[in-house]
């Protein structure tokens, strides 16, 4: 086996964000910032997908993530970015922990359609809730670091050099879990979880570990979506969102722990550019490539369920 | 007591509604095993179908009356035209997938679909609220309904109970069962499986489309459509369990009956209890309150 040479590519990515990034114009660091929002929530599932689950809700703990950093600002008046992205983290977090109990002996279409309709209870409620803005949500402050309040020109690189120090820390993180016993037993669950479970390993407590790993991610990733975006709506649990994080993990594969970030921008360059060429077919080719890529790339982006299907 | 009629009649309506709306899912994953997310495409396609044709109908002059048969012929032919197209072109040859591989690819189809639909007709609303009214309204206790009403709870009677009696009367349904119970001993046995697989697409998709053409003239059709009641109908399928009839037909009496209820008591609970439902069937029937045990496969 060969040395693992993904922290070096993290390092690299890393350095090259916080140097190239000053550079970059507005919307370009936007774009990034994002990215990296939706890559965190994408990096969760993919944890999810190598054990075989498709969460279609984990749009749950986006806006979890994204209400808890809000919330810190509105009722506390605090808006540092660690901070809110500490609250998004420990929120889902929690939130996760408790489900967890229950999704986690779930699999196959009902792992997903419960992880959906728990997204949609919190979509429901948001909805309704007045004192969180009902459907408008609410404006988030502009976001801090340890304090000091970066200019107007310096705010978008301040975000993202906080956004990129944290995912990739925790990008890194994954990859060393990834490589404990406790990690590599998702592609033993997704191809036999009997075996697993013969083998005297808990399938349960393995899928309870992941899903709250995931739950973090995302909230994290809600966190700063909510400070770089600077407002919060209910659609963020809405399952299109969900949707659209599926769609960002099986375009990236379950390759590499960096294969998330890569594939939440590749999606970002193609829905703005699909969107500004015309926008009543972007989701048209979305749908296209999420097609093509399951049905020609089963292999490479989708490794997922190699085997016929018993019946 | 007025109030609580009346949370009668609307839960009966609503619940016939989402009993249309639901029942191809179900028979759909029923016969196929496939979670079927461009069911909500069909919908929209239906609504869209109908208020356009409808609309073009009226406008010509013809006989309004008649326009209910347009309403349905609009979902036929929409339907004829689209669910045989996907299913021979793509969905046949994605059957041996798992069955969240095919969910995703459904999912992809709906996303295609949904521009598909903002191409023909476009993004402005569509409105054609004539057959809606032209029934005149009915009261109970007080209150006025559209009689139009009646129209969406016959046609969830004869889907329901038509769909029942041809499962379990007819030669045809006979045969269904068998490709439901084993595709493999059917097709050996002489059974076209493929045919019933292309039929069973066709007809679950047709009912969709049917739930949309008859839904049309009560609101104003408009893009995403079919995103809020692909999660409405699997709210009401997963409640009374994927792939049973009468679990459909409980479900949505069950939802329909919720959501009357908050809309008269707790109209701030609306959304969340339908999908509290839902989790809560989940977390301790999860193949839904009409199950069979399930062998657990190896």
């Amino acid at each position: 086996m060969t040395r693992d040479r993904t922290p070096l590519l993290i390092g690299v990515i890393l350095v090259a964000l916080l140097a190239g990034g000053a550079f970059l114009p507005q919307w370009a660091m936007f774009m990034v910032t994002i990215a990296i929002a939706r890559g965190l929530v994408a990096l969760g599932l993919m944890l999810l997908l190598r054990a075989g689950l498709v969460s279609f809700g984990q749009a749950l703990y986006y806006c979890l993530g994204a209400y808890a950093a809000g919330a810190l600002g509105r009722f506390f008046g605090i808006s540092d970015i660690f901070a809110q992205m500490l609250a998004g983290a420990a929120a889902a977090g929690v939130a996760a922990f408790i489900l967890g109990f229950l999704l986690a002996k779930y699999r196959g279409i009902f792992f997903g359609l419960l992880s959906l309709a728990l997204s949609m209870i919190l979509y429901g409620l948001l909805v309704k809730n007045e004192a969180l803005g009902s459907t408008d949500g609410f404006n988030i402050l502009p976001s801090t670091l340890f304090g000091i309040r970066p200019g107007p020109d310096w705010v978008r690189y301040a975000v993202l050099a906080a956004a990129a120090v944290v995912a990739l820390l925790l990008a890194l993180a994954v990859n060393r879990y990834l490589n404990t016993p406790l990690g590599r037993l998702a592609p033993a669950i997704k191809d036999n979880e009997i075996r697993v479970e013969y083998m005297g390993a808990s399938a349960r407590h393995a899928v309870h570990v992941m899903y709250v790993i995931a739950a973090v991610l995302a909230g994290v990733g809600g966190a700063l979506a909510a400070t770089t975006v600077g407002h919060i709506d209910p659609d963020m649990a809405f399952w299109t969102t969900s949707g659209e994080f599926i769609f960002i993990t099986i375009l990236a594969g379950t390759g590499s722990v960096v294969a998330p970030f890569a594939g939440a921008l590749l999606y970002g360059v193609i829905h703005t550019t699909a969107y500004d060429l015309s926008p009543n077919t972007w989701q048209l080719s979305l749908g296209a490539a999420l097609l093509l890529i399951i049905v020609f790339l089963p292999e490479g982006l989708w490794s997922l369920f190699p085997q016929r299907r018993w019946r | 007591m007025n109030q609580l009629l009346s949370v009668g009649v609307d839960g009966v309506i609503y619940s016939a509604w989402l009993f249309t709306a639901a029942l191809g899912l179900t028979l759909i994953y029923g016969v196929m095993k496939i979670v079927n997310v461009t069911h909500g495409s069909f919908y929209a396609l239906g609504a869209y179908a109908g208020a356009s044709i409808t609309g073009a109908w009226l406008a010509r002059g013809y006989p309004p009356m008649l326009s209910y048969a347009v309403l349905l012929g609009s979902a036929l032919l929409v339907t004829l035209v689209v669910a045989p197209l996907i299913e021979r072109a793509i969905l046949r040859f994605m059957y041996a997938k798992d069955e969240v591989v095919i969910l995703l690819i459904t999912y992809a189809l709906f996303l295609i679909l949904e521009d598909v639909i903002k191409l023909v007709w476009g993004v402005n609303p569509y409105f054609i609220a004539e057959p809606y009214a032209l029934l005149g309204s009915f009261s109970v206790a007080g209150l006025a309904y559209p009689t139009y009403n009646l129209i969406l709870v016959a046609l969830a009677l004869v889907a329901g109970l038509g769909l029942a009696w041809i499962l379990h009367s007819t030669r045809v349904g006979k045969l269904l069962l068998a490709v439901i119970h084993d595709p493999e001993i059917s097709r050996a046995m002489g059974i076209n499986v493929d045919r019933y697989y292309l039929v069973t697409f066709t007809f679950g998709s047709l009912l969709a489309a049917l739930a949309g053409a008859y839904t049309a003239p009560t609101v104003s059709v408009v893009p995403g459509l079919g995103v809020e009641i692909i999660v409405l109908s699997f709210a009401v399928v997963v409640i009374g369990g994927l792939g049973s009839l009468p679990g459909a037909a409980l479900g949505a009496v069950i939802v329909g009956v919720v959501r009357s209820l908050s809309v008269h008591y707790m109209p701030q609970v609306e959304l969340f209890v339908i999908y509290f439902v839902m989790a809560m069937v989940l977390a301790f029937r999860p193949r839904g309150l009409f199950s069979l045990a399930e062998p657990r496969r190896i």
